[in-house]
């Protein structure tokens, strides 16, 4: 089978500043794999950068097996700023989407009212980003991005702007959603109890130069209820990824 | 206990950040306005201010009802409407597109951002005596120098409007594989717009000066022209007049834009 994504190799500079060197991972058809790592460790430049909102220097981005070539529909991305767009409603923002993935008005409406039933949002159709708290705009960021069926949903910190209630429940959200509707994603997060409870698989980076340090398989049943983060396999798995972290903070202050 | 409330609210209005009614606002407004109304009418009645320096209320309000009795000051007021109008629609929809352009594209950045600030620190009114030499005195000339005095100054706080537009909207159209010309129609100018808006809100108030004083140097109809004509013969009645006839109309263009954008940007509320 081959990967849905795939990062051969991967450099990137910033003037003078190395951000990534080397950085090979490839993502299965349907996999959940969250990059974490201290800030500055490049994982949202990676991010970007298969995202094709950045340059890179070095290596290949294949998407199914094709060569990266700029941003497209093929990648569907939620970044951490809200970024509904103010002037449409709740409905209007996915259906911007899918006018511009091509679908015809008719098929636009039902899509949308769909896709935002999927996040729980069928009575704030009619909402403008203003009127809405900042989980429910991100709820409709992801419906928005997953409206046009993009082979690969980029995540860049999607919930770390949000408070830990709600960032909890939208972590349930997601991966409801993500269960039902098998998708393939990278996600990135400096969160390593969300990683573990999100993912099939963690890749921990590491800093000056950005690099892949390490990398775990989750092997915790699904679906995945909230209790599962109280058992030892979920504890240990954290203990341990929070421990390859650490090496680079102690490293920083050193 | 209600006491300490009351104590509470009247503090908020002389603490930092603190909130007001919308009826204490406009009562404090209004009472500035007639504080000075008072004093004014004070001043002149006393004798204090001799009426050639400065004219009482009612000889102010008398010589305005005649003048709009006889036409002259609707007259007036019609003519220079249409000048600041019609010079403010020529600079605004030069000036949008071109600043859209320059806060977009370093290109045009590059090319014309320099050159604007550069002119837009010239004086005005230095250019007074080479617009009449170049165009005459006649209306062309009014829409040259508030074109001059607005559309510099326009270009470059639109440009600062469109580059105000997140970053994240711009990837998000990017991904959705937007070309460049729908991301320019449709994400950054309709960013973009309710800040424009404010920019031309702001940039009209100065178009009025610039009418005035081009009106005051060479004109034969207009409010200016007749301030300038009252001078002449030291009808401070009639300078006075207008002058407030002028911040009327600044006010109420103000509060009509305010309006406008209140109902055409309901959702840009608390957001800037």
């Amino acid at each position: 089978m081959t990967a849905k994504l795939e990062i051969k190799s991967l450099g990137k500079r910033f003037a003078r500043n190395e951000a990534l060197r080397d950085v090979n991972l490839s993502l299965a058809e349907n996999e959940f794999v969250s990059l974490v790592g201290v800030s500055g460790c490049g994982k949202s430049t990676l991010l970007s950068i298969v995202a094709g909102l950045l340059d890179y220097e070095a290596g290949d981005i294949l998407v199914d097996g094709a060569p990266m070539e700029g941003p497209g529909l093929d990648r569907g991305v939620v970044f951490q700023s809200y970024t509904l767009l103010p002037w449409l409603t709740a409905r209007g923002n996915v259906e911007f989407a899918l006018r511009a993935a091509g679908y015809k008005t008719k098929e636009c409406r039902e899509i949308a009212e769909k896709h935002l039933a999927l996040v729980r949002l069928s009575k704030f159709m009619d909402a403008y980003p203003h009127e809405l708290s900042g989980g429910m705009k991100q709820r409709v960021a992801i419906a928005r991005a997953l409206s046009y069926r993009p082979k690969v949903l980029l995540m860049d910190e999607p919930f770390g702007a949000l408070d830990a209630m709600t960032r909890h429940e939208m972590q349930l959200l997601l991966t409801s959603v993500w269960e039902a509707h098998k998708l393939t994603v990278l996600f990135v997060t400096h969160d390593v109890e969300e990683a573990v409870y999100l993912s099939d698989r963690i890749v921990a980076m590491t800093l000056g130069p950005g690099r892949i340090k390490a990398e775990f398989k989750v092997d915790l049943p699904r679906p995945r209820p909230a209790s599962i983060i109280a058992t030892s396999e979920f504890q240990a798995l954290q203990q341990q990824v929070l421990a390859t972290i650490r090496e680079d903070i102690v490293a920083e202050e050193v | 206990m209600p006491q300490s409330k009351l104590s509470v609210a009247r503090r908020a209005l002389f603490t930092t950040g603190g909130t007001i009614g919308r009826r204490s606002f406009l009562a404090i407004s209004c009472g500035v306005f007639l504080l000075l109304f008072i004093l004014w009418w004070a001043a002149t009645t006393s004798g204090l201010v001799p009426a050639l320096f400065l004219p009482s209320p009612g000889s102010v309000w008398a010589k305005l009802a005649a003048l709009s009795a006889d036409g002259t000051l609707w007259g007036d007021v019609g003519i220079s409407s249409y000048r600041i109008v019609a010079g403010f629609l020529i600079a605004s929809v030069m000036a949008v597109p071109i600043g859209v352009l320059i806060g977009s594209y370093r290109f045009w950045e590059a090319a014309l951002e320099p050159l604007a600030d550069f002119i837009r620190y010239m004086p005005v009114v230095a250019f007074l005596p080479l617009t009449i030499l170049w165009t005459g005195t006649g209306d062309i000339q009014k829409f040259l120098i508030i074109w001059i005095g607005t559309f510099f100054q326009q270009i470059l706080m639109v440009m600062d409007n469109v580059k105000r537009v997140p970053r994240d909207f711009i990837g998000l159209g990017r991904t959705l594989g937007l070309s460049e010309f729908q991301l320019q129609m449709k994400i950054v100018v309709p960013s973009a717009l309710p800040g424009i808006w404010d920019t031309l809100r702001i940039t009209f108030g100065w178009a009025w000066t610039w009418l005035v004083v081009a009106e005051l140097v060479a004109a034969n109809s207009g409010l200016g022209y007749r301030i300038t004509v009252s001078q002449r013969y030291f009808q401070t009645d009639v300078t006075i007049g207008y002058i407030l006839i002028l911040g009327v109309l600044g006010l109420v263009s103000d509060q009509v834009m305010k309006a406008l954008e209140r109902v055409l940007f309901p959702y840009a509320k608390g957001q800037r």
